[in-house]
């Protein structure tokens, strides 16, 4: 889990080789899996699959802080929180529709991560790491005093989720194909955008702030832009999340929070987009499994951090990369 | 006036209790340039040692002086056999290696102790109150702050005067220096991190009698820790003291003049002190 270890590294703008094949070629049998699978697994696996895309969207986008702008933030669940809050407040309390309540949540984080991101990136390394975490704890304990909009540690339900092009967001198939939807459209858009020049710079930035700058760069400007764009996904995802269950509470803001989304982006490996997806796949399942057969879940969740963090030192995804390259020569 | 003398000494109880728990997560962090997300969890272990001595043997300093040992004992143990491996890797890897750890020790305490919410009574020669001035206050919380002014000053005395200080000194300005002049710096890291895990966990007694005891007390106090580590300033220990106060105060005027906004007034001056300083009152320069 080194970040920018030559195996993690994207492989921003390789030829088409025959591996990259490959690559394409795997994407679209996933794809085409995810796209059949509601016919044939069960309601628990399609719920399962529906938040693997849902927080897979949520690790992408601390993926882009991490893995590809070197800003390793332990607060990215404020923008969860914030865009799932927007959804089922503005949906619980003033009727909105959950596909406004998205979009506004997505522009609340985004306001938010402009003015959260301006204190933060003043700092780097393990003191923006701290300040990430503290602010989000701010906003944890604002959505745990204000009780009257929040509903605090209760939290607030009975979300309406109207239809939606003649299509009810209650029935669990329909949400699953919109998260998926999503899903791919968030991951399109941050490819491109690591593709980018912007996402370049952002690499940059992570090798070496100093030269960025001194190539005139203004690296403050676009740690910033980061941050916001991170914080617009991770809103997104929030957002998604508040629709398929319909319900928030101040639970989903702690800092704890902040440190299982760390962890599948970690788990799965920084800087490749897809290892987070896969982090997060790891997480939710184990989690879900292993909490079927013992009261001692988190004893046991801890125990595979700990086990991780010493033996899978690329994350699975970046093990599995490295793998198949030794195989392929 | 009096409520006002009292909300002062309240502050200082708390300010003297967040100094044990940061003094060692600033000291870890300057040093060892590790997160140490499970600080909090020795300091709830700690807890959970004190309240079984007391049980046993109905003694509160032999809990006082016990519990803080057996911690810093695990704490070796943790920094010895996993820690240490990490060390040559980024930070990050630390932080996920102790946040594994916060885990385990946060499902093993209530397998143990369970899911209730425990108070440690106070020593008996230290119930029932005095009067401080206008104000009547109670023993037990007046005994705290002269503790926790001692043991600041001990911690002080120990850094800035013994040979054992000097060399952790050394070694936060620049280890790969004190290495080079034969400090042995892997043996320095085991002992901070026994003495932080040591004053965590001592902290984690001396809250028992008035802040209760229950599995979920270390995620709530290692946030206001790191707070203090960072308006302090990474690894400076007068840093750690006077943002422990003034946090502490900060807190506790802010729960008796506005009881809705709680933890609130802890952030804001955590936010007006990075706005002027944002690497902390006490900081040197970023620790990167």
């Amino acid at each position: 889990m080194v970040i920018g270890s030559a195996e993690a590294k994207p492989t921003a703008k390789s030829p088409r080789t025959k591996s990259s094949k490959i690559d394409w070629l795997i994407g679209v049998g996933v794809l085409a899996i995810l796209a059949i699978a509601p016919l044939f697994f069960g309601s628990f696996l399609q719920g399962m699959i529906t938040e693997v895309l849902i927080f897979g969207i949520f690790a992408m986008s601390l993926d882009l802080l991490i893995g590809y702008t070197g800003l390793a933030s332990f607060g990215h669940a404020l923008f969860f929180g914030l865009g799932a809050y927007a959804v089922v407040v503005l949906g619980v309390h003033f009727g909105f529709p959950p596909f406004l309540g998205i979009l506004a949540g997505i522009a609340l984080s985004v306001v938010v991560a402009v003015v959260v991101g301006y204190f933060c990136i003043k700092v780097t390394g393990i003191a923006f790491l701290m300040l990430t975490m503290a602010f989000s704890q701010l906003f944890f304990s604002i959505a745990l005093k204000w009780r009257s909009v929040t509903g605090g540690s209760d939290g607030i339900g009975g979300l309406d989720r109207p239809a939606m092009f003649g299509l009810s967001l209650d029935d669990p198939m329909t949400i699953y194909y919109f998260v998926l939807i999503v899903f791919l459209i968030a991951y399109w858009a941050m490819r491109r955008l690591i593709e980018s020049p912007l996402g370049h710079a952002f690499v940059g930035i992570r090798e070496n702030d100093m030269r960025m700058r001194s190539i005139g760069f203004p690296t403050a400007r676009y740690k910033l832009i980061a941050f916001v764009i991170a914080g617009g996904f991770g809103g997104l995802a929030g957002g998604l999340y508040g629709i398929y269950t319909g319900f928030v509470s101040s639970d989903l803001l702690y800092w704890t929070r902040s440190g299982d989304v760390l962890i599948m982006t970690l788990l799965g490996g920084v800087g490749t987009l897809v290892g987070p997806v896969i982090g997060a796949a790891v997480f939710l399942l184990a989690k879900s499994y292993i909490s079927s057969y013992t009261d001692h879940w988190i004893l046991v969740i801890g125990v595979i951090f700990v086990f991780c963090v010493l033996f899978f030192k690329q994350g699975i995804y970046g093990k599995l990369l490295a793998a198949w390259r030794e195989k392929m020569g | 006036m009096d409520f006002l003398v009292t909300q002062i000494l309240n502050g200082l109880v708390y300010g003297v209790l967040l100094f044990l728990l940061s003094a060692g997560l600033s000291l870890i962090l300057g040093l060892m340039h590790v997160v140490n997300l499970a600080h909090g969890s020795f300091y709830m272990l700690g807890a959970f040692f004190g309240l079984t001595v007391v049980h046993l043997t109905g003694n509160f300093w032999l809990a006082l002086v016990i519990a803080p040992v057996l911690t810093s004992g695990v704490g070796v143990v943790v920094e010895r056999l996993f820690l240490r491996q990490v060390y040559q890797r980024g930070y990050l890897d630390q932080v996920l290696l102790t946040f594994g750890f916060t885990l385990i020790f946060y499902d093993l305490v209530k397998w143990i102790w369970g899911g209730d919410i425990y108070q440690l009574s106070a020593p008996l020669s230290l119930i029932g109150s005095v009067p401080v001035w206008v104000a009547s206050f109670p023993k037990y919380r007046l005994f705290l702050i002269a503790f926790g002014f001692a043991l600041s000053i001990l911690l002080w005395l120990f850094l800035d005067r013994s040979r054992l200080g000097a060399m952790i000194r050394a070694s936060v300005d620049n280890s790969n220096m004190a290495a080079g002049i034969g400090i042995n710096v892997y043996r320095l890291f085991t002992s901070v991190f026994a003495l932080g895990v040591g004053l965590a966990a001592l902290g984690g007694v001396a809250a028992g009698p008035i802040m209760g005891i229950y599995a979920g007390m270390d995620a709530e106090i290692l946030i206001v820790g790191f707070i203090v580590v960072v308006c302090g300033g990474m690894g400076s220990l007068l840093g750690a003291f006077v943002s422990s106060i003034l946090i502490g105060e900060a807190d506790t005027f802010g729960k008796a003049y506005l009881p809705d906004s709680a933890m609130f007034m802890i952030y804001v001056v955590m936010i007006v002190v990075l706005l002027t300083r944002p690497t902390g009152l006490f900081g040197i320069r970023d620790q990167e």
